[in-house]
């Protein structure tokens, strides 16, 4: 189960970045970095605990640490859905459902991922605490569509087949594989090998 | 300035105006949700479409459009007509039908436009959004499910109370106005989004499915629990007070009030000496007028005039003041105090104990020094006033005393009276800002007049006020700011010890044997002798009733026509709204009918005769307009050969929501306390 975290403060890690990312900004108008921090925070309690989300503490960090009222900095964890306002899994898988992902069988991946979760719905979480599944917007990726996040990486070029074997693979405690296309062609290139720029640089 | 042509109406007005303050001052209305004349400007609602040629052929919100010269606006054409009917065809998609049961049926801004723009059925076939009602404390009953999203509650609460305690959460069609985390309203000032609320999503909790609008009596009235004078409507029926409303005074309250005063109702109806009451055999019993008045006329004959005084208390009008001077005058008593808290300090000329800045003068002044007053429990609009003004840029705040968050920064200056001195002398950081400033303010709390050294710190910081140059004929800098609504009458009055006179604290503690408390229910009565004979004349069985010997029922504020001096020294009338419980009469009345029975006929039988004579006494209880006062005497109040102490300044009220027999009979008020610790979470 998820620890309950008390409170929150930015550790050693942290810190450097929220420093750097308040510096952006003029004076008077750091709270400018919320988002950033919001992501640091999220990221910081999931170095801590495993699990990547914000808990209150760490939205009221963020407040304190901006100085502006925590009330303003709910609304903007709440109005973007990278931000985790309840823990999720270890994994955290996004699919992509809109019309060009829609058009390329997204809806195999997604009742991939509930065959191997065993995750009923969008927005829960698997039993043995290891994926959580949510439906997303366009992620800018059409051109290889299906897609599929997995926490902070892109898998994409799916079908029913290459979703199980990577969730199972998940499943049995295997790392994560390298991002990209699993289909095996290299970044966006023709699915039936690369057309142009075959010729090397001179 | 700017001339511009609305629906062929000719209007100039000045630059940066928007078109929808155009067309208001052209007197055409233009249909508003989210648009607030004391609000920032939002422009969600898309309610206040309209036409302006020779701009891109689209509607165009007027409350965000700002004028141009020689624009030609339309409010009333095709275009404008059909682009309110769909706006208003997307509000009403997720708004339920529930009119019905809602309490805002009957002054709702969308029921209203929709009998104008709504269509007679909903084109909406899928399932209407729902969303949990929340609970944000005892005063406000928040039912979400009726939100538009306007955002007029959460900019109040930023931008006005200072509190950013709501918000809008998620987005789109699941956006939610709340506070995200459970909690109760902290604000003072959390009853304003109700009037606010344009849809029936904000209600008042205590007036819960208690009326409809059109059943009520309005009655134009003045506020009292607290010594701004906010300007009120009382709404009633029958013989009940069902609720207050503020009204749009901008040089008073602008169109806030207060939690206390807007939602003490209830205490208006508890605890109510509806009889007069008389002691025999060391209990009370009811008795009848005649059997008090005796008994009262017997007292006073059997007491000599210098062991009779009367002490007046925070919620007595100005025409009971001036009965009982009268009265005292002609038993040949000098023993009259009007200030039940024991302060003693030099009232001799009326700038001494006014808030001579006054309210709308607040905008004005670019320093301020707060000394031992936190504004915000004392009178949370004029301390809304001091933020608002903060929040226009150029001013600085210091404070001397205990306050919690004041919704605005203030530097603190710590409690210790001594740093006045460092003050005056210049040796304090602070004193370069106020040196610096052109038209520094200077409050003294009223509840440091009490204390000790109380005319000490009073002469102070006149001291102060003259040095920083808060002391000339435009701008009168130098403010005492009141917490008790009948203070200032008391004192213009003359309610004050007269030659030989004894005070507050000398009548309490034996000075006389026979006391009349005159609604003084916070008068500290533990060092009064068993001895003495009290007489207590008032609205509520409080502490002061409870020790009393004979009880003269009286008639709360919402129950006279009565006249009250804020603060700031605007003498101002409130009327009667309903009448009194039971026997209760009005208070000058009493006063009137015993001055027959023991003998002391006072000459006036109606309250023109009473004001008549009062306007002769003090002539500026007979002059109808109020007059903001320059100052042209530097020679300050006598500190009546006090030494400042150095005890800390404490505040004066240990909560808001309870400072007097109303809001401490209000159950409500009760609840408050219970729920809303104070200064919860501040949010700055």
């Amino acid at each position: 189960m998820t620890p309950h975290i008390e409170t929150f403060e930015f550790d050693e890690i942290s810190e450097p970045k929220v420093a750097k990312a308040i510096s952006h900004y003029p004076a008077g108008k750091q709270a400018s970095a919320v988002k950033t921090l919001l992501d640091l925070a999220q990221r910081q309690v999931g170095r801590m605990t495993g699990i990547s989300w914000l808990p209150q503490p760490a939205l009221d960090c963020v407040a304190r640490r901006l100085s502006i009222a925590p009330m303003r900095v709910y609304e903007i964890a709440t109005f973007y859905t990278m931000f985790n306002l309840k823990p999720v899994g270890k994994y955290h898988l996004q699919v992509c459902t809109t019309t060009p992902c829609w058009l390329r069988g997204s809806d195999d991946v997604v009742a991939a991922c509930k065959k191997i979760s065993g995750i009923a719905e969008f927005g829960g979480s698997s039993a043995d605490g290891l994926f959580t599944l949510s439906e997303v917007e366009c992620m800018g990726a059409c051109v290889a569509a299906p897609i599929l996040q997995v926490n902070d990486d892109y898998y994409e070029d799916l079908d029913t087949a290459k979703t199980e074997a990577l969730l199972e693979d998940l499943k049995a405690g295997k790392p994560q594989p390298p991002a990209g296309s699993l289909s095996g062609r290299p970044s966006s290139a023709p699915i039936t090998g690369q057309t142009v720029l075959t010729d090397k640089a001179e | 300035m700017a001339k511009l042509t609305i629906d062929g109406i000719e209007v100039e007005v000045p630059n940066g105006s928007s078109v929808i303050q155009a067309a208001e001052a052209a007197g055409i209305e233009i249909p508003r949700f989210c648009y607030h004349e004391r609000l920032s400007v939002a422009g969600n609602c898309r309610m206040c479409l309209v036409e302006i040629e020779k701009m891109p052929p689209k509607p165009v919100a007027s409350c965000a459009q700002p004028v141009s010269d020689g624009m030609v606006v339309h409010t009333d054409s095709e275009m404008v007509r059909r682009g309110r009917r769909g706006v208003m065809e997307f509000l009403l998609i997720n708004h339920p039908l529930d009119c019905p049961i809602c309490d805002q049926g009957g002054e709702c801004d969308l029921q209203d436009e929709a009998v104008a723009y709504g269509r007679d059925a909903s084109r909406f076939q899928e399932d209407k959004r729902a969303v949990p009602a929340p609970d944000w404390g005892p005063l406000v009953k928040p039912t979400m499910t009726r939100c538009i999203h306007c955002t007029r509650c959460v900019r109040f609460t930023t931008e006005v109370a200072g509190t950013a305690e709501l918000g809008a959460t998620y987005r789109g069609e699941s956006t939610q106005i709340g506070t995200f985390v459970q909690k109760a309203l902290s604000s003072e000032l959390s009853g304003n989004i109700i009037d606010l609320c344009p849809v029936g999503a904000l209600t008042s909790k205590p007036y819960a499915f208690t009326a409809r609008p059109w059943e009520l009596r309005k009655t134009d009235s003045i506020d009292v629990l607290d010594a701004l004078g906010a300007n009120i409507r009382i709404d009633t029926r029958g013989p009940d007070v069902l609720r207050i409303l503020p009204r749009i005074n901008d040089d008073v309250n602008e169109e806030w009030l207060g939690d206390k005063s807007r939602f003490s109702v209830d205490g208006l109806k508890r605890r109510r000496l509806d009889q007069p009451w008389l002691r025999e055999h060391g209990k009370l019993r009811k008795a009848s007028w005649e059997e008090v008045f005796e008994a009262v006329t017997n007292k006073l004959k059997a007491t000599a005039p210098e062991r009779i005084g009367t002490i007046a208390g925070d919620l007595v009008d100005v025409e009971t003041l001036f009965a009982q001077k009268s009265l005292f005058a002609s038993l040949g008593s000098p023993n009259l105090d009007c200030r039940q808290d024991g302060a003693q300090f030099d009232a001799s000329r009326r700038e001494f104990y006014l808030f001579n800045s006054s309210v709308a003068g607040i905008d004005d002044a670019d320093a301020l020094l707060l000394i031992g007053t936190n504004p915000r429990h004392e009178a949370p609009v004029l301390n809304a006033r001091i933020r608002k003004r903060w929040l226009a840029g150029g001013f600085e705040a210091a404070l001397v005393g205990e306050a919690g968050d004041l919704t605005y920064p203030a530097t603190q200056l710590g409690a210790d009276p001594q740093v006045l001195n460092n003050l005056l002398d210049g040796s304090h950081p602070f004193a370069a800002t106020l040196a610096n400033a052109k038209k520094p303010m200077i409050i003294l709390g009223a509840g440091q007049l009490a204390r000790p050294d109380g005319a000490a710190l009073h002469a102070l910081a006149w001291q102060l006020a003259a040095k920083f140059g808060a002391l000339s004929p435009e701008w009168h800098g130098f403010n005492v700011l009141h917490h008790a609504a009948a203070r200032t009458g008391g004192l213009d009055a003359g309610f004050l010890p007269g030659p030989g006179g004894k005070t507050t604290r000398e009548m309490l503690t034996g000075g006389v044997d026979l006391l009349w408390l005159l609604g003084a229910d916070e008068a500290d009565l533990s060092q009064l002798p068993a001895s003495t004979f009290v007489i207590y004349q008032g609205h509520h069985g409080d502490q002061s009733a409870q020790r009393a010997d004979i009880i003269l029922p009286g008639a709360a504020y919402t129950e006279k026509d009565a006249t009250y001096v804020s603060t700031e020294g605007r003498v101002q009338r409130a009327q009667v709204a309903v009448k009194a419980p039971g026997l209760a009469r009005e208070d000058w009345r009493i006063i009137r009918a015993l001055s027959a029975y023991a003998g002391h006929v006072l000459r006036f039988d109606n309250l023109e005769e009473l004001r008549a004579q009062l306007a002769k006494a003090t002539p500026l209880f007979g002059q109808a307009e109020f007059r903001r006062l320059g100052n042209a005497d530097l020679t300050g109040p006598s500190a009546l050969g006090q030494g400042l102490g150095s005890a800390p300044l404490t505040p004066v009220f240990a909560t808001y929501y309870q400072t007097d027999v109303i809001s401490r009979a209000s159950k409500t008020m009760a609840e408050c306390v219970a729920t809303i610790t104070p200064h919860a979470e501040a949010a700055e």
